[in-house]
């Protein structure tokens, strides 16, 4: 019996090994099938998107499948920088007039004070088809096939595969115009309508008429019938936009997924009683014109991009920074894109995963988390970061560009003690600024992840300046072409000046106690939250947490009831409007429910603010930026804490990789080498299988004493 | 039975409307309806009007349990409470906060989750089984007291611990299935043999425990001794009579917790990528969705009492001395 079992197990062990052998994939292969020739990108994504409606979708996370699928009219150039918007739909730059109050038209050069309306016209290229997609269906009548369907034709359908026919059609200028209108509509909840109705005339009173025309008993409203002012078809080609005043800012919009074009039919298509059931919808079936389709939707496992048929085609650019040459990044220059057939996106929810996954070549990039910053990246002789030796092992590549992000300490201007405009509160927060050391923060808690922050705009923003002339005066001196933070003895003396010597207010006699909200991060947070403490404690100042949840936290910034915060800021689009108007009075939460957070208010800055708005990048603009960076430098409303710094590894295989924070439609420009990854993989991922063999034999083994012991105790019964 | 089935079912009814009133109260105390739009539409250029826009298309303008601007049964009827929760009872789930069918979700999202539990639950009862009965056959000796040390220790250990370590040794340096990851029909397989030996060895050392002082306790009773007394083998006594006669205390542990494997398991479920029912759960939380909260709590309630007169039953099965009244 027992032998007899012994035997079963060996067959079993040799059965194993032999389907090993056997086997020419990697037994720790993640992926179904083969795709050792197959041009793919292998990516992740950690939660299931949220929205992928253009009209709604608002993040990164959304755009990394949205912006490779929609074409809004202009994109970012891939290489150059600063950033510069190029057309994507669009055949050229849109045109852009200004007109008075009585329609005059007004020279380029005009006051920004007598415009009245800025009008864009856009023209977009006349060959962009969509992806094949069933409401472009028509049958031999010249009916649009699935634009009736009955309770009985959807009984069958539970999944945009389920109807049979496709088609396409020719994007149109018309097709801009729709979404713009769908940016308005009541229902559909984008977030960027509140900002619109400022800007796009006629958007609010669209608004109304849609409501006024909605009708219960209709699922669809046809907006083509309904006008808005500010927007116009001229004719196939070509679409109007007019935009109240100067905001030149508005063409960075026109870049982003909410601008890009939906066709009709697919609103009517996907508006049909029992789809929104079925999750047949924008949000589930986006239908663009872009380089990708998604081909597969399971946001609770794998998404996948493939190459659209019928896209019109697009050249890698042929221009860059002087070290792309060097860099290889201008290697496919003038190659039509995409280069790759697929990209498919498996859920991987947790960081240690991704990470093991990347160094097996399973993932072609990675970001560097802080569990696998030490192993990947380690600081040389001349203080830089470099890989590590097992990453060089591996011919890893790393990348690193500074985010136009910033975090800031926030200060409540409205609090009697801290905020204000008197001298006194402003020695103190002066006072504070040298004291929270964040050369220090971003050495300790983010590996050395991020630069110092002198200012509200990050590097690669117009007005950001290097060196002396861009430090902060009030926080760091200029020694020997490097930045010196201010000794704390001389953050002591603006203390002390303020009234508050050895952190006592010397007009009541009282330690000054200061209050500190943040959102609750559990155990995580409180080595980051002691820190904070003793940055305040060298000055004698008591600081005390006041952790909370993120809503309560949000709720306080909103009525005021806070002393000190901190919040970060990642730039919509490059300009330094995008950062300035953080700090610009008349967006005050206070006021309007704005995002200044703080309250912030100071007429000479908004006066500024408003006449740099207006004004497109220029020697004079920079003037004003510098002043406005100089009054906040002084009344020191924020502590300017840090520009993160972000690092990514790639594979060697994973060609045209260059950071580009502002464009999201990137994966178009990128190569894989396929054959390289193929053969990376095998060498890295062949199974060892021998602990297994020598766990079977020991648990063998083991069990041989227990039979023994076992028969030995059946035969002492038996006598 | 019937009779007790249903009134089982009856009593149920006022537990569930508890749940549910304590979910509701336990959520809305952390978030409000205009944090829930706040989470849904982003706080990047969002207008009040547009938070109000978001409540009232979904009902969460009403107020939360008791409207004063209406008389009579609208008072009640007229709260979110109601609103939301009437439906639970015929099952209609109803769509999330985001606008997803939610009963198409479970729907979805319960298989993973099952491919997982099932295969654990089995595989882990005959594991733990047959070493329990190993370890009481050799009771008093060298090896049940190492077993119990060895149960000890595995108890102690976190199951994150054996998440990630299992991840580190069989996925990274052995490289003999993935390290995370799903995929639908047999392609699963290889990606469910990680999840589920984790599963089993990290429940060995508590289920081992516990059945093996079930049948030590079995071991000393009469019939026992009875049963050897005839001549039986310590096999026909451990495998006919003491197992037999153990099965009650361990359908209770077990049965118990079938209805729940459809709810998954969270932690095993984020770390393997695994889209069931316990991420969904976490996800709906993380995003502040109450609609899925709501629903995954009267599920997970509902299946709790199904469980547990499901136990009930199962001991008229295995004890024909004991009768449902």
């Amino acid at each position: 019996m027992t032998v007899r079992k012994i035997s079963l197990a060996l067959c079993c062990t040799g059965l194993f090994t032999f389907l090993v052998a056997c086997s020419d994939q990697e037994l720790n292969n993640p992926y179904r099938d083969n795709d050792s020739a197959r041009s793919i990108i292998y990516s992740s994504f950690s939660e299931r998107p949220k929205e992928l409606d253009p009209v709604k979708s608002y993040n990164a996370g959304e755009y990394e499948f949205i912006a490779q699928i929609y074409e809004p009219p202009l994109q970012y150039h891939f290489l150059k920088r600063p950033y510069e918007l190029v057309p994507l739909a669009a055949a050229k730059m849109p045109e852009k007039q200004f007109f008075d109050a009585q329609g005059a038209h007004l020279a380029e050069d005009v006051d920004p004070k007598q415009v009245a309306y800025t009008e864009y016209t856009v023209t977009i290229q006349s060959d962009i088809s969509y992806q094949p997609h069933p409401a472009f269906s028509k049958d031999e009548a010249g009916e649009f096939r699935y634009h009736q369907l009955t309770a009985t034709d959807l009984e069958r359908i539970n999944k945009l595969a389920d109807f049979e026919m496709v088609a396409s059609r020719i994007l149109t200028a018309e097709d801009y115009v729709y979404q713009i209108k769908r940016l308005a509509h009541p229902n559909l909840h984008s977030p960027l309508a509140g900002l619109l109705s400022n800007y796009i005339q006629g958007f609010k009173d669209f608004r109304i008429d849609v409501l006024t025309q909605l009708d219960p008993q209709k699922s669809w409203l046809d907006l083509r019938q309904i006008a808005m002012t500010g927007v116009e078809v001229l004719d196939q080609q070509r679409y109007r936009i007019r935009v109240k005043g100067v905001y030149p800012q508005f063409i960075y919009w026109l870049s982003m997924p909410f601008f890009a074009p939906i066709p009709w039919e697919a609103d009517r298509f996907y508006a049909q009683q029992g789809m929104a059931e079925r999750n047949i919808s924008f949000d589930w079936y986006p239908v663009g014109t872009g380089p990708y389709m998604l081909t597969e939707n399971n946001p609770n496992l794998r998404m996948v991009l493939s190459k659209n048929p019928n896209f019109h085609g697009e050249l890698y650019p042929t221009e860059g920074e002087p070290s792309d040459l060097d860099n290889g990044l201008l290697a496919d220059a003038g190659k039509p894109l995409p280069f790759v057939d697929r990209i498919e996106f498996s859920l991987e929810k947790e960081s240690i995963p991704y990470w093991n996954k990347f160094l097996q070549g399973y993932y072609d990039t990675s970001g560097i988390s802080s569990d696998s910053f030490d192993q990947s990246v380690e600081l040389n002789s001349r203080g830089e970061f470099g890989l590590s030796d097992e990453m060089i092992e591996r011919d890893i590549k790393l990348s690193s560009a500074v985010a136009t992000s910033l975090y800031y300490l926030g200060f409540n201007m409205l609090d009697p003690v801290i905020g204000g405009d008197t001298e006194r509160a402003r020695l103190l927060r002066r006072a504070i600024s040298i004291a929270v050391d964040y050369d220090e923060f971003i050495s300790i808690f983010r590996n050395g992840r991020g630069e110092p922050a002198q200012g509200p705009i990050p590097p690669g923003i117009f007005g950001f300046e290097e060196g002396q002339a861009g430090i902060n005066p009030y926080v760091y001196d200029w020694q020997k072409d490097a930045l010196k933070r201010k000794s704390i003895e001389q953050a002591k003396q603006l203390l002390s000046a303020a009234g508050y010597a050895n952190g006592i207010d010397q007009k009541s006699g009282k330690p000054l106690i200061l209050y500190f909200d943040t959102v609750s991060r559990g155990a995580d947070s409180k080595a980051l939250l002691n820190w904070m403490v003793k940055q305040f404690a060298k000055l004698d100042i008591q600081l005390v947490i006041r952790t909370t949840d993120g809503n309560r936290f949000m709720d306080k910034l909103d009525k005021g009831t806070f002393q000190i915060y901190q919040l970060g800021w990642n730039a919509d689009y490059p300009d330094p409007e995008n950062f300035f108007f953080l700090l610009y009075g008349p967006n005050s939460m206070a006021l309007s429910k704005g995002q200044n957070y703080s309250n912030y208010q100071n007429p000479e800055y908004d006066q500024l603010f408003d006449k740099m708005k207006a004004m497109e990048n220029s020697p004079q603009r920079l003037r004003i930026i510098q002043e406005m960076n100089a009054i906040v430098r002084a009344d020191a409303p924020w502590v300017w804490s840090f520009y993160p710094k972000q690092y990514s590894l790639n594979h060697t295989w994973y060609k045209n990789v260059k950071p580009n924070l502002m464009a999201n439609n990137t994966f178009k420009y990128r190569r894989v080498d396929a054959a390289k990854r193929a053969q990376m993989r095998k060498e890295w991922n062949d199974a060892v299988l021998w602990p297994v063999y020598v766990l079977f034999v020991v648990l063998l083994l083991s069990i041989v004493p227990a039979v023994i012991s076992y028969r030995k105790r059946e035969l002492a019964r038996g006598l | 039975m019937s009779a007790y089935i249903i009134r089982r079912m009856l009593y149920a009814i006022p537990i569930l409307i508890g749940i549910n009133l304590i979910t509701f109260i336990l959520f809305f105390v952390v978030n409000s309806p205009d944090d829930m739009a706040l989470m849904q539409l982003g706080s990047k250029h969002t207008t009040e009007l547009q938070i109000e826009d978001w409540k009232r298309e979904r009902g969460y303008h009403l107020p939360l349990l008791y409207n004063t601007e209406q008389s009579g049964l609208g008072a009640v009827t007229e709260t979110i409470f109601y609103q939301k929760s009437a439906k639970l009872f015929v099952f209609d789930f109803g769509s999330s906060d985001s606008g997803r069918d939610i009963g198409y979700d479970i729907s979805q999202r319960m298989w993973p989750s099952l491919a997982l539990a099932i295969p654990t639950l089995l595989v882990g009862l005959l594991v733990t089984i047959t070493l329990a009965l190993t370890i009481a056959f050799f009771r008093g000796t060298y090896i049940d007291y190492w077993a119990v040390i060895i149960c000890v220790a595995l108890i102690s250990i976190s199951s994150l611990f054996y998440i990630i370590g299992g991840q580190f040794l069989i996925g990274k340096l052995l490289k003999i299935v993935p390290i995370s990851g799903f995929d639908t029909g047999l392609h699963a397989l290889k990606f469910m043999i990680l999840p589920v030996l984790i599963g089993i060895v990290g429940g060995i050392g508590s289920n081992t425990r516990w059945y093996r002082t079930i049948f030590l306790e079995e071991i000393n009773k009469d019939y026992v001794r009875t049963a050897r007394s005839k001549g039986l083998s310590e096999q026909v006594v451990l495998f006919k009579h003491v197992l037999r006669n153990a099965l009650i205390p361990i359908l209770t542990g077990v049965v118990v917790v079938l209805p729940l494997l459809f709810m998954g398991s969270l932690l095993t479920e984020n770390f393997f990528g695994i889209p069931g029912l316990g991420s969904y759960t976490i996800d709906a939380i993380n995003r502040q969705d109450f609609a899925i909260v709501r629903a995954m709590v009267f599920l997970g309630s509902v299946l709790y009492i199904i469980g547990l007169v499901l136990t009930d039953i199962s001991y008229t099965l295995v004890d024909p001395r004991i009768r449902l009244s």
